[in-house]
């Protein structure tokens, strides 16, 4: 018993009460601060990509192929990192390649969560046959290889922004669904709810109103986390070619072309690649942090 | 484990994997593009077009087309692959000993890499070492296999190039062999310069797959180890007077290790995942590189005998992770 009593007493920070109480904390966690500030700052590099790249990221100049970048001797001035074998300019394609990542890893991310957090739900709230089929699903999914199943769904709906979400989407609602079915059994055993249905709240307004603010801080982090695995996800699949079409820059299509002509110039292969290494470390600690941060049981 | 719970297991497991089957079985036949017009010649005339899906079995229903094809995976019968137009079963059984392969090298190196850096970070506990070694680690967990891959193909390829950056084996060496377990079939042989230059190429992508489970393998039991160094039979033993590398390994690995177990398994199903990418970036002739000319193919009989023998190693290897676990720790549920 004296376990759940000093589970209840520092129950996570329901996000109702979200102003400063909740912030605070997470501004004392550093990881949560510079990658976040990171996190930001792509963002709005994403954003205001036509107004910061130097130039046209579709832009050939044959004449201008293969320029290193400027810090070598032969660099062609006003092409910071270089250009590809199309004499596209490297920088402009990698600022311009964060609005694919960004966008695939918030949407995919979220969907992913909404449905997986849904099911969750409903099998750790409700139990019974829900649980039963919601569970034996989640076992059959993790029988796939993520990668196998993300090229197959890929190669199912064909390849395009859409279907790389959607792949990403049907692959890993399972891991918010595992997440949220085993925190929603653990809160539903917890004093507070057994008081709220003493009062005579309905079954389904304490699962919304009590229980989901309690299950919120641990999917917060997971969603950050997902959002690097998205990332990931969308870069393997424009590596082999399955996600959007060569003109648009993708970090995973330019790191596939930079392997190709990797004795040609690094430069093409490498700067895509610390874009991406240096995202999904940002999603990657920013999850760590938060989950640190807003889990009063790791708090202290 | 009881038998009963065994037996339970298994149900579970075929269950599954017939779950597997219906569903890369409907997955597939909502596949835009046609297989066959893949495989004509241009000259080929609507007849032939006819006569062709007929002989692929295109023309059934889709529950025929699912019994008839069950019945022959039943049998052991994957049908023929419409791009290669050779039997699934032996192209899958030509490249799965190169994956298995791979996959085990890497396994054993995660787990060595990581048993040794988590016994070295024990034995430093309380010093400046041990703070560094958790914020490197939290580095490394983070990075996925597809980023090592490609971080590798970069410094032990090209800026430092050690190591061959494509294939299994020189093209020169490969005709020797007898089975296609070819690391095994040279060590065992006695052909020690193929052996040498398979593990040359082996050595990124088993690094590639191998460094995250290290990095798993160094903080779980890492974990474990400081827990079961505060026991009180560590404190007698060290009382007692016995050294701290043999308090580490005598005593505290041998009741931390269960947990470790178990994660290096979950792990392991994970990692044969991560060979499908991996073995594309080094160009390694495993299932997993097959599997994806397999879809850009649209191969649909190759592709969904590569997505079963995936899900058969997977649901195997986590009976055999329960089995384990249930054989190492037998209080089982009593101990949680």
């Amino acid at each position: 018993m004296a376990e759940i009593v000093t589970t209840t007493a520092d129950a996570p920070v329901p996000l109702r009460s979200l102003p400063m109480k909740t912030i605070k904390p997470l501004l004392r966690e550093p990881r949560v601060v510079i990658a976040g500030g990171f996190l930001i700052l792509l963002l709005l590099i994403a954003i205001f990509a036509p107004y910061i790249a130097p130039k046209d990221p579709l832009e050939q100049d044959l004449m201008l192929g293969n320029m290193p970048p400027v810090t070598s001797p032969g660099a062609e001035p006003g092409y910071y990192l270089g250009t590809d074998d199309l004499g596209r300019d490297v920088l402009s394609r990698v600022l311009y390649g964060s609005r694919i990542a960004l966008t695939v890893a918030f949407v995919a991310a979220s969907l992913s969560a909404i449905i997986g957090t849904l099911m969750g739900l409903a099998a750790g709230w409700y139990g019974g046959w829900a649980d039963r089929i919601i569970s034996r699903l989640v076992d059959i999914w993790m029988a796939f290889p993520p990668v196998l199943l993300s090229v197959l769904l890929v190669a199912v709906l064909g390849s395009g922004l859409h279907s790389v979400i959607a792949a990403i989407v049907i692959i890993d609602w399972t891991r918010f669904c595992r997440v949220v079915r085993a925190e929603t059994m653990a809160q539903a055993r917890l004093d507070y709810v057994m008081a709220a249905e003493t009062i005579g709240f309905s079954r389904s307004h304490i699962l919304w109103r009590e229980i989901l603010p309690n299950v919120a801080p641990v999917l917060i982090a997971l969603v950050s986390l997902e959002m690097g695995i998205a990332v990931i996800v969308e870069a393997i699949l424009s590596f082999v070619g399955l996600s959007l079409s060569s003109d648009i820059p993708t970090w995973g299509g330019m790191i596939a072309q930079g392997r190709q002509m990797i004795h040609q110039g690094w430069w093409v292969f490498v700067f895509p690649l610390i874009a991406l290494f240096a995202t999904v470390l940002a999603f990657n600690q920013l999850g760590n942090g938060l989950r640190k941060a807003l889990d009063p049981v790791m708090r202290r | 484990m009881t038998a009963s719970d065994l037996l339970n297991r298994l149900f579970m497991a075929v269950l599954t994997l017939l779950g597997v089957a219906v569903i890369v079985f409907c997955l597939l036949r909502i596949v835009p593009g046609d297989p066959i017009a893949m495989m004509i010649s241009p000259s080929a005339t609507p007849a032939d077009i006819a006569a062709l899906r007929a002989h692929y079995g295109l023309d059934l229903g889709l529950p025929q087309q699912f019994g008839i094809w069950f019945m022959d995976v039943l049998k052991g019968n994957f049908g023929t692959s419409i791009s290669q137009r050779r039997d699934v079963m032996e192209l899958i059984g030509e490249r799965l000993p190169a994956t298995l392969e791979l996959a085990f090298a890497a396994l054993v190196f995660g787990v060595l890499a990581g048993g040794v850096i988590a016994t070295l970070g024990t034995l430093a506990r309380r010093t400046a070492l041990d703070p560094a070694l958790d914020f490197i680690n939290g580095l490394f967990l983070a990075v996925p296999d597809f980023v090592w891959a490609l971080a590798l193909v970069l410094l032990l390829g090209v800026f430092w190039p050690v190591f061959p950056l494509s294939g299994r084996i020189d093209p020169e060496l490969s005709t020797y062999f007898h089975t296609n377990f070819y690391l095994i079939e040279s060590l065992l042989t006695g052909k020690f310069s193929a052996f040498g230059d398979l593990i040359a190429h082996m050595v990124m992508p088993m690094l590639a797959l191998g460094l995250p489970l290290a990095a798993i393998v160094v903080r779980t039991l890492k974990e474990a180890l400081a827990e079961a160094m505060v026991q009180d039979y560590v404190l007698l033993a060290r009382l007692k007077g016995m050294s701290p590398i043999r308090l580490v390994l005598q005593e505290a690995l041998r009741n931390a290790v269960g947990p470790t177990l178990t994660l290096t398994g979950v792990q392991f199903t994970f990692m044969i995942g991560g060979t499908v990418i991996v073995e594309r970036i080094f160009s390694y002739p495993g299932l997993g590189n097959m599997a994806i000319d397999a879809v850009i193919n649209r191969d649909l009989p190759l592709i969904q005998g590569i997505v079963l023998t995936f899900g058969a190693i997977f649901i195997l290897v986590n009976i055999l992770v329960d089995l384990i676990a249930g054989w190492l720790n037998p209080r089982g549920a009593a101990h949680g």
